[in-house]
C-alpha cells in the first residue's frame, strides 16, 4: 500500500501519538506535584520542563496536521531532556558530587522528594519519559524509511 | 477526523484525571490539617499574643503574619472592616510567622512598641511603609523607625527594649507554634480553629461570616 509521503502513516501516527501522550502526562505530572502537591521545582527540574512542555506543543500540532516533519523538530527536544534527566539521575545516585551541581540558591536538586516504592524518583520518571520518546521518534523516523 | 477526536479526547482526559486529583489530594490534605489543628488548638492563642476586638467574642481570627509580607499588607484592611462590621462578635489574635529576611527584626520593634502601647498604631505605619524597607532580597528595616517617630514613640527606649530575653521567647514560640500548625505561607488564618490560607479577599469574609452565623444564631 502507498502512503502520501507527506503526510504521517497511520503506523507512524500511532508511535507520535504514544510519545505525545507521553508528554502530556509528564506535564500534567509536573504542575501537579509543583502547583498541587506544593514541591518547589528546583533548577534541573525547569531545564527539563522546558524541552518537555515545549514537546507537548510541537508533537501536538505535527500530530494534528499529520506532519512526518515534526519527527525531525522532536528529535532535539527529546534528547536535550534526556540529557539533563540523566545528569539529574546520577546527582541523585551521587555519581556526580554536590557540590558541582549547577543550583547554589534555592531548591537543591539532590535533595530527594520523592521516591515510589523505594526507587521511583522524580528526575528517573523524566528519563524514562524522554528515554521513551527518544526511542518512539527513532522508530517514527524508521516507519517512515521502511 | 478520528484524529482530533483522539488529540482532544487525551488532552480532556489528563485535563480531568487532573482536576480529580486534586481535589482528592486537597480534601485529604484539609482533613489532616483540620486534625492538626485540633490535636494543638493550645498553640494557636498565647498569652502574649496582642490582640483586639471584644475579649468575649464568639468568633476568633487568628493570624499568622509577617510585616514585610505584601499579602499580610493587602489583607490588615480587611481584616480590620471585618471587626468593625461585626463589633462584639469577632476578635482578632495576632501572631508571628517572619519568614522573609530580617522581618524578625521589625516583629521585635512591634513588640517594643506594644510595652509602650502604640502597638497597633505602629502595626499600620509599618505596614503603609513596607514598599520602603520591605524590598525583597534587599530589606532595610532600619528605615522603620523613621516612620515611628511622628508616633510618639520612644525610640531611644524601644531599641533597649527589643533586644529583651522577654520578646525572643515571644519570637521563638510563635515561630515554633507556626512550626507546629503547619503554617507555610503568610498570612494564614484560623477563624474559629479553621485554617485558610489566602485564595481571595472574599473568601475570608465568607468564613468569618460563616462562624459568625454558627456562633450567633
Amino acid at each position: 500500500m502507498m502512503y502520501d509521503t507527506r503526510m504521517t502513516t497511520p503506523r507512524q501516527w500511532e508511535l507520535l501519538f504514544f510519545c505525545w501522550l507521553l508528554t502530556l502526562l509528564a506535564t500534567a505530572g509536573s504542575l501537579f506535584l509543583s502547583e498541587v502537591m506544593d514541591y518547589a521545582p528546583c533548577v534541573l527540574c525547569w531545564y527539563q520542563r522546558i524541552p518537555m512542555y515545549a514537546l507537548v506543543i510541537v508533537l501536538g500540532v505535527g500530530l494534528q496536521t499529520q506532519d512526518p516533519g515534526v519527527v525531525k523538530y522532536a528529535t532535539p527536544l527529546a534528547l536535550i531532556g534526556l540529557a539533563l534527566a540523566t545528569y539529574h539521575c546520577l546527582l541523585y545516585l551521587g555519581f556526580i558530587p554536590k557540590s558541582i551541581q549547577p543550583c547554589g540558591k534555592g531548591v537543591s536538586c539532590a535533595d530527594v522528594k520523592l521516591q515510589l516504592w523505594g526507587v521511583v524518583t522524580i528526575p528517573l520518571m523524566s528519563l524514562l519519559v524522554f528515554g521513551a520518546i527518544s526511542a518512539g521518534l527513532l522508530f517514527a523516523k524508521r516507519k517512515r524509511d521502511l | 477526523m478520528k484524529k482530533n477526536i483522539y488529540l482532544v479526547g487525551a488532552v480532556f482526559a489528563v485535563l480531568m484525571v487532573f482536576a480529580l486529583g486534586m481535589f482528592i489530594y486537597q480534601d485529604k490534605q484539609g482533613k489532616e490539617r483540620t486534625d492538626t489543628v485540633n490535636k494543638n488548638a493550645a498553640s494557636l492563642v498565647k498569652f502574649h499574643s496582642p490582640s483586639t476586638g471584644a475579649s468575649d467574642a464568639k468568633v476568633t481570627i487568628v493570624e499568622f503574619f509577617d510585616p514585610a509580607c505584601e499579602a499580610c499588607r493587602a489583607f490588615y484592611p480587611v481584616v480590620k472592616s471585618i471587626l468593625a462590621e461585626n463589633q462584639g462578635k469577632v476578635r482578632l489574635v495576632l501572631r508571628y510567622a517572619p519568614f522573609h529576611q530580617d522581618s524578625d527584626v521589625v516583629v521585635k520593634i512591634l513588640e517594643a512598641a506594644k510595652a509602650q502601647g502604640l502597638y497597633w498604631q505602629t502595626l499600620e505605619a509599618v505596614f503603609k511603609a513596607q514598599p520602603v524597607w520591605a524590598e525583597h532580597g534587599n530589606p532595610q528595616v532600619q528605615r522603620v523607625w523613621e516612620f515611628l517617630r511622628p508616633l510618639g514613640l520612644d525610640i531611644e527606649k524601644a531599641k533597649r527594649d527589643m533586644e529583651g530575653a522577654g520578646i525572643a521567647s515571644i519570637l521563638k514560640q510563635d515561630m515554633e507554634d507556626a512550626t507546629t500548625l503547619q503554617v507555610r505561607k503568610t498570612p494564614t488564618f484560623f477563624v474559629n480553629g479553621k485554617p485558610w490560607e489566602v485564595i481571595s479577599l472574599d473568601g475570608l469574609k465568607a468564613l468569618v461570616q460563616e462562624a459568625i452565623k454558627a456562633k450567633y444564631p
